[in-house]
């Protein structure tokens, strides 16, 4: 009989607290931090965050998701002066590895987390690399301005000698092309519109030619970001005649950044600035039955995922499990199936879109989505080109030194775009489609520009 | 409303993908969900169908012949041989590049450990390396991959008694790659043939690999490698490497994260996809409405809850590893349908002392009708339009007999396609 079976103490394995009061012990004391231990104990090691990091597959500097997440959150629990690793930098904040971790360890909340404190502590503010990361990470402060003079900006932008300096000066790569900036903001077209009265108005109206009770309870707040507004109002502008086609009171309300860049640069003061206004403003219309819509998909993770990870702002959880995507809504609440199938595109948009799908619709579980909603819709044909990341990560590809592995990791989508028969590429994230127009030329839409060619009379 | 399908598959591992795929090839509107990632990463890409029957006897020659002598209770007995030889025929129609097809013979591949494992389908990237070949193997090792100790292997195999000489040697692989590259480095770097700077000069890496290996080479007919050779290129890697070697070249397939799993999970999404399969993975399926009839299920993001319907279900989420199966101090249980799961009450007897003894919970999983349906303690169906596959089934310990593929491609199949013909 080995000792298992017989025990030498009174210890009973199978009751072993029988005839003892319990006492709960406060092993780890209150920390207002988010506490992250659970996440790394559940870390088997798997490594299969490592085989989802695109840099990591480039990057030799680069130690992978496992360690800036997991190991790196041991260490510092260990070492009293254990100073983050800078290749906390490199991390281009994708959120592969979310996606991928079977057993739910949160591991760009940790690469925030560090990455934050990296910033905070480690980082000298008065580093060129700081005084980039946060212009770059602010980049709603500078199409706020820009916005004011659009053309003026957009021809200063892209000034070449402008471009030299800017790259020597700050490492803000000069082998891309500023995006440009439209000569009517979102905003103001929104407001020419009528905002949010206007916006009733139609939706009764349509409404009514649909059949739905006039009165129906159809309302949604939009999300824009800043890319919409300042640069693709036509995505914004489809966003608003998509809803009202379907019956939706559109509102608009005060809004800030995401803070997606601010996450990737570390900026976490700045995001929760930020946070503060989206959530508040959010919050409110949730409690009055609204639902929150973005039409970039880092937006909506921002606000669904990184905010209830990151900030403890009131309100948080309610907006967090109120925001939606803007196509995901949709197919959630109608027929969009239905609509689709009984129509035809022809036009200009009659094209084989090439179909990124941007790293942060995974975790939403969205980057199927354009393909199968459109495999359906005529004179169309939307090819997924594959699960690769396009490399950009927002600000990531805009820095100088960033430049080449941004390009290498694009490289493998670049070729599945010049694969298509069309010339028009298709995501829902405005940075995604920076790279892929910068590296094969092609013109980029976004899926909700074609569903309101196929359903909006 | 809801995200509506025919047919609508919960798990997108082996089970869950073959159950989707037969499911979308005979016209049902399909749609699998699966929370992460496929485990199909975490899989060595060998498919077994049964290496050694429940009593521990083999490694068998056929697998088929023993199937009907398993338990009753065993998923082969609720299938049957011909569905399984159907399901290993659909494998075989849509993934390319695998092997073993040709014979109901059991093939013998040798692992990263040194054993030999007995399975039926294997990469072709592994074929070069079959214990029943009589050439002299070298086993090539990486410093920087722990995991692969080559010189071991080579021991392990020779004391198994193969019918060749098998060495082994461990180099490091060429350029700087970090210690702790992974996987995925090598195979792109292998992939494009990039450049790695071998002694102050760059050179095209598969040709500065080659010649590392050529040093060691002592007129062994067969090399091979880590399974790291390449993952879109993975042919052309292996050919450049056996024309630079003068040897056939093969890959010995390596435990998580896998370049072989990553393959084939791969290439069974892009035969979904062909076949007109849809799928969406990141967030759980929770929660579902519905007595005796599932009506539609929840995806939950965030606290968002996302329904799903449709009119036939397939449950294929894994066993205890993948979560399919779950358990806490009181009991064993399935937690999205809470499906019955037999077990004893008392935990203590849900497994052995020994750790490679004979576990109950190695066969927990839920019991199902002959047509895959779960049934409640009573033996009646739980759910009308609910159907089972894969090791979130009971009454077989895959990792023993090694069957697990086996067991998924087949219950999958099976289950699809029953739930295709019901939802049309």
């Amino acid at each position: 009989m080995s000792d298992a079976e017989r025990p030498p103490t009174e210890f009973e394995p199978a009751e072993p607290n029988t005839g003892e009061e319990f006492e709960p012990v406060d092993v780890f004391p209150d920390s207002t931090d988010f506490d992250l231990r659970p996440g790394a104990d559940s870390c088997y090691k798997c490594s299969t965050c490592d085989t989802n990091c695109p840099v990591a597959e480039v990057d030799d500097d680069f130690p992978g998701p496992k360690f800036q997440g997991p190991e790196q959150w041991r260490l510092k629990q260990n070492e009293e002066d254990y100073e983050v690793d800078d290749s906390v930098m490199d991390c281009s904040n994708c959120m592969r590895c979310d996606n991928a971790c079977p057993s739910g360890v949160p591991l760009s909340q940790m690469h925030n987390t560090a990455r934050g404190e990296y910033v905070e502590n480690q980082m000298s503010k008065l580093s060129v690399e700081y005084i980039r990361n946060r212009i770059l990470a602010n980049y709603r402060t500078s199409a706020w301005f820009a916005s004011k003079v659009p053309r003026l900006a957009n021809a200063v932008m892209n000034f070449g000698p402008a471009r030299w300096v800017m790259e020597k000066t700050m490492g803000v790569t000069s082998e891309r092309e500023f995006p440009a900036f439209a000569t009517e903001t979102f905003r103001e077209w929104w407001d020419r519109q009528g905002a949010a009265g206007g916006s009733r108005e139609r939706a009764r109206e349509n409404r009514e030619r649909r059949g739905d009770p006039v009165d129906a309870d159809k309302k949604v707040a939009y999300f824009h970001g800043c890319y919409s507004n300042y640069n693709t109002p036509e995505v914004g502008k489809a966003m608003v005649r998509v809803y009202e086609h379907f019956g939706y009171e559109v509102v608009v309300p005060e809004q800030r950044c995401s803070g997606t860049p601010m996450f990737a640069n570390g900026m976490l003061t700045d995001a929760r600035r930020h946070a503060e206004v989206n959530v508040s403003s959010m919050a409110d219309l949730v409690e009055q039955g609204y639902d929150a819509i973005a039409s970039c998909t880092s937006c909506s993770m921002a606000l669904r995922q990184e905010y209830p990870e990151l900030f403890d702002i009131d309100g948080v959880e309610e907006v967090a499990a109120h925001t939606f995507e803007s196509v995901e809504y949709l197919r959630i609440h109608e027929d969009l199936r239905g609509a689709i199938d009984e129509t035809e595109i022809d036009g200009d948009l009659a094209e084989e879109f090439a179909y990124h799908a941007p790293c942060h619709a995974r975790n939403q579980g969205l980057n199927r989505q354009a393909v199968e909603l459109f495999g359906d819709l005529d004179g169309v044909d939307v090819e997924d080109v594959g699960d690769s990341c396009s490399g950009i990560s927002g600000t990531y590809g805009w820095k100088a030194e960033k430049y080449d592995k941004s390009m290498e990791i694009g490289e493998e989508m670049f070729e599945h775009m010049e694969d298509t028969d069309g010339e028009t590429g298709m995501t829902e994230c405005p940075t995604c489609a920076m790279q892929m127009e910068h590296g094969t030329g092609y013109e980029i839409r976004h899926p909700l520009e074609l569903l309101e060619a196929a359903v909006v009379e | 409303m809801a995200i509506e399908s025919d047919v609508l598959v919960i798990g997108g591992g082996l089970a869950g993908l073959t159950s989707a795929l037969a499911s979308a090839r005979v016209g049902a509107d399909t749609r699998l969900v699966s929370y992460k990632q496929s485990t199909l990463r975490n899989a060595s890409g060998l498919v077994d169908v049964l290496g050694y029957t429940p009593a521990g006897e083999g490694p068998l020659t056929d697998p088929y012949a023993a199937i009907p002598s398993l338990p009753t209770e065993h998923p082969y007995r609720t299938v049957g041989v011909e569905r399984i030889r159907e399901a290993l025929s659909l494998f075989d129609e849509v993934v390319p590049n695998y092997r073993g097809g040709h014979t109901d013979t059991n093939a013998l591949v040798p692992t990263h450990g040194g054993t030999i494992k007995p399975t039926a389908r294997y990469p072709a990237g592994a074929s070069a390396g079959l214990a029943s070949d009589g050439r002299d193997v070298l086993l090539v090792g990486l410093e920087s991959m722990v995991d692969f100790d080559a010189p071991h292997a080579a021991a392990h195999l020779e004391a198994a008694g193969v019918p060749f000489d098998v060495r082994g040697v461990t180099i490091r692989f060429p350029g700087d790659l970090r210690a702790d590259a992974k996987v995925t480095r090598y195979a792109k770097l292998l992939d494009t043939n990039g450049d790695v700077a071998v002694r102050g000069r760059n050179r095209p890496v598969r040709e500065a690999l080659a010649e590392r290996v050529n040093a060691e080479l002592d007129g062994e007919a067969r090399v091979g490698f880590p399974a790291i050779l390449g993952d879109d290129d993975t042919a052309g890697v292996r050919a450049a490497l056996s024309d630079a070697l003068g040897a056939a070249v093969f890959e010995v397939p390596m435990g998580p994260p896998s370049l072989p799993g990553l393959r084939l999970e791969d290439a069974l999404f892009d035969a979904l996809d062909r076949a007109g399969g849809r799928f969406e993975t990141g967030n759980p399926v929770v929660d579902s409405d519905g007595e005796g009839r599932i009506e539609r299920v929840y995806i939950e993001k965030n606290g968002a809850r996302i329904p799903n319907s449709a009119d036939q279900y397939v449950l294929a989420t894994g066993g205890l590893v993948g979560k399919g199966v779950d358990s806490d101090r009181g009991r064993v249980y399935e937690p999205i349908f809470d499906c019955h799961v037999p077990h004893a009450d008392d935990r203590y007897e849900w497994f052995e002392g020994e750790a490679f003894g004979d576990h109950d919970f190695a066969r927990f999983g839920v019991r199902t009708d002959e047509d895959l349906r779960p049934v409640g303690g009573d033996g009646s169906v739980e759910f009308d339009n609910l159907r089972a596959a894969g090791s979130v089934l009971g009454g077989y310990d895959f990792a023993a007999e090694k069957s697990g593929s086996g067991v998924s491609i087949s219950t999958g199949y099976a289950a699809g396609r029953r739930a295709a013909q019901e939802a049309q």
